[in-house]
């Protein structure tokens, strides 16, 4: 009997045995992450979006805008020149799950607060070909006829408090409010409006 | 970093290398025992495909053996060993300030020659106006385009008409400290009616042929709600941010229906401040630039 015929003809302890191999680059890499407060704390100043920055992020992730921004500023000169200061660990802690991305079709997103007039967003949003010629970016004509939906707000942001974002009681009551008959371009500039903006040095 | 991790990470390390070495002996020798070499496996796939049982050839070995040791040496001129620095010393932020430096570096040089000269100086030097444009390209064009000629809602900065004023020093302060301009809507105050009439006076300022009735009565509306920022003239007002309502340039429009929008809704065109993202120097360049697209 050869040694590895064991293993080869054992499909369950050979799937054991990988999983143990590969699990030693996640425990030296992942696990002490896990347990450093430079990763699993905020930054100064970042808080858990507010209600309708919250919505505005849930149709973020609804039209894929990941598919072609990221929002994760590398320390890399020519990348701080043009976005801002490079992300750090905790501007991301209330982001479940975070929008880095991984391909720049259009550019980064993470500083784009405060950059661009509302307008201009809700402008370029619906058709961005009026205010960039040279954009190739689709339009999202429909967000401004959409209203957001103020129970689906507060039921995510309890979801978002049962993970151990600090929001209050008052403040998921209060979302209703804060919701209620805006509409869904509302939401998405004002998610966009607050990117980034926690970090005091963003040059 | 505390100690405990710092230890988990070395052990982690140090047992990832140790049973690498370990499975590449036990499967680079023939074992004793059991056929080798040329001697088929039991089995055959395919009416002629057998499995051999050879070690690993020593060239792949080798290889393997190579990048154990370049691993070792890695561990200790980089970080990796837990919280040891590494003899090099590397971090990831030490390397970003180092490209940061040596660009400031370059870009001092370059900066250097603009300071302190005004931006009617700048805007005759071709080397500011290069670098004007670039900035203009990263910071300006996306609303104000990369002709710099504007979009409905966002102004033209190729011509002579300001809403905030042309001077070197306004549009410095625009660039710096960014404008929000305010005209309130009109729609509940002056009714259907009244905003139509006011509509076409707007149009007859500007030099439209219209009803001179309509007109007449819309001017009543211009006395009481329009004159205080747009003046009695209708020229507008430069520190407010009223535009001049008697020419041709229109930044929402000057169809009827989109002059009867921005009454009825109001308009808040906001132009962000840029001082904190860019600093003085470069607003000034680009103050220059942005004067030199219409001397």
């Amino acid at each position: 009997m050869i040694k590895h015929t064991k293993l080869e003809k054992n499909i369950g302890l050979m799937g054991v045995l990988i999983a143990v191999a590969i699990s030693f680059g996640g425990l030296a890499e992942i696990v002490p992450l896990l347990l450093d407060a430079s990763v699993t704390e905020p930054a100064p100043g970042v808080k858990p979006y507010p209600a309708l920055q919250l919505a505005g992020r849930d149709i973020y992730v609804r039209e894929g805008c990941y598919g072609c921004h990221s929002q994760m500023i590398r320390p890399l000169r020519a990348e701080t020149e043009r976005y801002g200061h490079y992300s750090i660990a905790g501007e991301f802690v209330y982001d479940h799950p975070f929008q880095w991305g991984s391909k720049r079709t259009g550019p980064d997103l993470a500083r784009v607060g405060g950059r661009y007039s509302d307008e201009w967003h809700r402008v370029h949003m619906i058709d961005p070909r009026s205010v960039v010629p040279e954009s190739n970016m689709p339009g999202y004509p429909w967000l401004e006829s959409n209203v957001v939906d103020p129970d689906q707000v507060v039921a995510s942001m309890r979801a978002l408090q049962v993970l151990g974002h600090p929001y209050t009681d008052e403040e998921i009551e209060g979302a209703r409010d804060a919701v209620v008959g805006k509409t869904e371009l509302d939401a998405m500039v004002a998610y966009l409006q607050g990117l980034g903006t926690a970090l005091k040095e963003r040059g | 970093m505390s100690v405990a991790v710092s230890l988990f990470i070395t052990a982690m390390v140090v047992l990832m290398i140790v049973g690498s070495v370990w499975m590449l002996l036990a499967t680079s020798r023939e074992q004793p025992g059991q056929p080798t070499g040329n001697t088929p496996k039991d089995h055959t796939w395919d009416g002629d495909l057998q499995e051999l049982n050879n070690p690993l050839p020593r060239w792949w070995l080798w290889l393997f053996i190579l990048t154990i040791v370049f691993s070792i040496a890695y561990l200790i001129a980089y970080p990796g060993f837990g919280s040891y620095k590494g003899m090099l010393g590397w971090t990831q932020q030490s390397q970003y300030q180092q490209q940061v430096d040596a660009a400031n570096e370059k870009l001092e040089a370059l900066y250097g020659q603009f300071e302190g000269r005004s931006v009617a100086e700048l805007s005759t030097d071709s080397e500011a106006l290069r670098v004007g444009g670039s900035l203009f390209a990263q910071h300006c064009a996306a609303c104000h385009g990369s002709d710099a000629k504007g979009a409905r809602g966002f102004p033209n900065l190729t011509d002579n008409e300001w809403q905030w004023g042309g001077s070197d020093d306004q549009i410095l302060a625009s660039i710096i400290n960014g404008r929000q301009a305010a005209m309130p809507p009109w729609g509940t105050v002056l009714g259907d009616r009244g905003v139509t009439e006011a509509v076409i006076y707007v149009q007859q300022l500007s030099g439209g042929k219209v009803d001179a009735g309509l007109a007449a009565a819309g001017k009543k509306h211009y006395d009481m709600l329009c004159i205080s920022c747009h003046g009695a003239d209708g020229t507008g007002n430069a520190v407010l941010g009223a535009p001049d309502l008697t020419n041709t340039i229109w930044l929402y429009g000057g169809d009827f229906d989109s002059l009867t929008e921005s009454l009825v809704l109001g308009r808040n065109g906001a132009m962000p401040a840029y001082g904190e993202l860019i600093g003085e120097d470069k607003a000034r360049i680009l103050a220059a630039y942005v004067r030199s697209l219409s001397h």
